[in-house]
């Protein structure tokens, strides 16, 4: 009897600790984006919590009436565009070589390759900059690509190596003895099973990208400002609204693009 | 098996464009960087170690040092403590609520980090959700000052980076065989006896993974150290941008770059040390 009532304490007490601390973690990792969606539809003057009413008037003030912060987020699309697609080809080439190869030198370049997650990427941008001053070379669009890259290849590397390691090699046994050349094979074997994989990684990268802030710092020109750092400088000088509003479009465009890539990709497969 | 050698041999040359990027654009400008560092003048005409000894001499640069390290590793155990129950809590729901936890923790790890320090300036802010929730129960006559402070700074980092906590440690919970959970039950433990003897132990390897990842985010988290922590709180990468742009000397920011990465890689090496035995302690 004293045994049974052990148990069930201990049971209920796991699950209830459990619980608690569990809905404490998810209400942490939700709470913080309801909130500025909520904030960003106040029709008040401040960033005062809950808003005083709600109106879609600072959104309208965003897209109507501050093309300093539209410039700024069709810069870092463009840009974000270009890395991506670089940095897509380049890792997936990258992958098809490392991904089954157990030898040293490949399992040592792919942790190189995998390192900028690691780096601190400020250290990265400085670097880059003082490069670039080293060769003459002034500031412009191909210097903030160089930086993204960087930042945005190790993603799809993940990923395409990760799908790659699935694909069972005796398919690729049975298209070479069935004398598909190589290329063909790429296309028709390697490439489909890949895909979903390629798209996930381009996805992150496209998404760290857009978010980057420390190598845009150091590498854009000063006529040109990307949209993290355009938001940053708007938060840290005048806790405008339209900054919660940007944020709330931010949110939403997010979400969209995560749905609709789970339907194309299924990308949750790839980030567990 | 010998097309496969074959293979391997063949797409062994693809590697070859990632590489040239990596020598000119992170290995060229880190070997850069570190050479600029050991200019002893703002001007860099002499060599010599003079800007590693100002750094490492002076009391206000190692406080920097010190507090970007301390706030790393704090926001390393408030991630675990806040990030493991819902990772544990994820292999016990039904498929679909798995789906929508999984969202729930994607959504904040691709939204923009700017986006996600905004919040917490809304949350701590002087009409903020806290101020105005104190203020209501009339725990405080007068909004209380939470922005701008070290304990902001740490719950804000360690929220923003919590999603690459729970990911790694979901994958490593998944994996563990739900048979071992039945064996230690059949064999009289009680769940926290299990949680801690089976469960714990086996999620060693995917704790480290994600305190690799949340501690080398939060040592370089620029734009949410300098919001949420306001201008008189220093942080590290605030410092190199400070030293660089703003007062133009850049051997000393070379210098605060190359001791910011050695510290963070070396505890990331360390992390992967323990990893590597603790691997060895759950396998043997």
């Amino acid at each position: 009897m004293v045994n049974h009532t052990r148990k069930r304490i201990d049971r209920l007490s796991f699950h209830w600790m459990l619980g608690v601390a569990a809905s404490l973690g998810v209400l942490m990792l939700v709470l913080p984006t309801v909130i500025v969606m909520v904030t960003s539809f106040t029709s008040g003057y401040s960033l005062k919590f809950p808003p005083p009413g709600y109106s879609t008037r600072w959104y309208e003030a965003l897209f109507f009436d501050s093309p300093e912060i539209i410039d700024a987020f069709f810069l870092s699309l463009h840009l974000a565009l270009v890395a991506t697609a670089i940095s897509t080809l380049l890792a997936t080439a990258a992958a098809l070589a490392l991904a089954r190869n157990r030898a040293v030198w490949a399992r040592l370049m792919d942790s190189v390759f995998m390192s900028p997650l690691m780096l601190p990427s400020l250290a990265l941008g400085l670097g880059i900059l003082m490069l670039f001053n080293l060769m003459g070379q002034g500031l412009s669009f191909s210097t903030l690509v160089a930086g993204h890259v960087a930042i945005c290849t190790p993603y799809v590397l993940r990923t395409a190596s990760a799908s790659y390691a699935q694909l069972d090699p005796v398919m690729l046994d049975c298209s070479h003895s069935l004398g598909a050349s190589g290329w063909f094979t790429f296309k028709r074997i390697e490439l489909p099973a890949l895909l979903p994989g390629i798209a996930t990684g381009a996805f992150i990268a496209f998404m760290s990208s857009l978010d980057n802030v420390a190598l845009s710092l150091f590498l854009s020109d000063a006529r040109s400002e990307v949209l993290p750092i355009r938001l940053w400088h708007i938060i840290e000088d005048s806790l405008d609204v339209r900054a919660a509003a940007a944020s709330g479009a931010l949110i939403l465009a997010t979400l969209l693009l995560l749905l609709i890539m789970e339907r194309l990709a299924g990308i949750s497969r790839y980030m567990k | 098996m010998l097309s496969n050698s074959l293979q391997l041999k063949r797409d062994k040359w693809l590697v070859v464009p990632l590489l040239v990027f990596f020598a000119l654009f992170v290995a060229a400008p880190l070997a850069l960087m570190a050479g600029i560092s050991l200019f002893s003048d703002t001007a860099m005409t002499q060599m010599g170690g003079a800007q590693y000894a100002k750094f490492l001499f002076d009391g206000f640069n190692r406080a920097i040092l010190f507090e970007t390290l301390t706030l790393a590793a704090s926001a390393v155990v408030i991630s675990i403590l806040i990030g493991y129950p819902v990772a544990y809590l994820y292999t016990l729901l039904p498929r679909r609520w798995q789906t929508v936890l999984l969202f729930a923790i994607l959504l904040p790890l691709l939204t923009s980090s700017v986006v996600r320090t905004f919040s917490w300036v809304v949350i701590l802010g002087r009409e903020g959700l806290i101020n105005q929730l104190l203020l209501s129960w009339g725990w405080t006559a007068v909004p209380l000052k939470l922005l701008y402070t070290q304990g902001a700074v740490m719950l804000a980092v360690s929220q923003i980076e919590m999603p690459m906590m729970i990911l790694p440690l979901i994958a490593a919970l998944s994996g563990i065989d739900p048979q071992l959970n039945a064996a230690s039950t059949a064999l009289g433990a009680g769940k926290w006896r299990t949680f801690l003897k089976v469960t714990l132990p086996l999620s060693i390897p995917g704790l480290l993974a994600g305190s690799i990842l949340v501690f080398a985010a939060s040592a370089s988290a620029l734009v949410t150290q300098t919001l949420v922590g306001g201008g008189r709180m220093i942080f590290m990468p605030f410092y190199i941008y400070q030293q660089a742009i703003q007062s133009q000397n850049y051997p000393f920011a070379a210098t605060v770059a190359v001791i910011l990465l050695v510290s963070v890689l070396s505890i990331v090496a360390l992390i992967n040390f323990l990893g590597r035995r603790s691997a060895g302690f759950v396998h043997g």
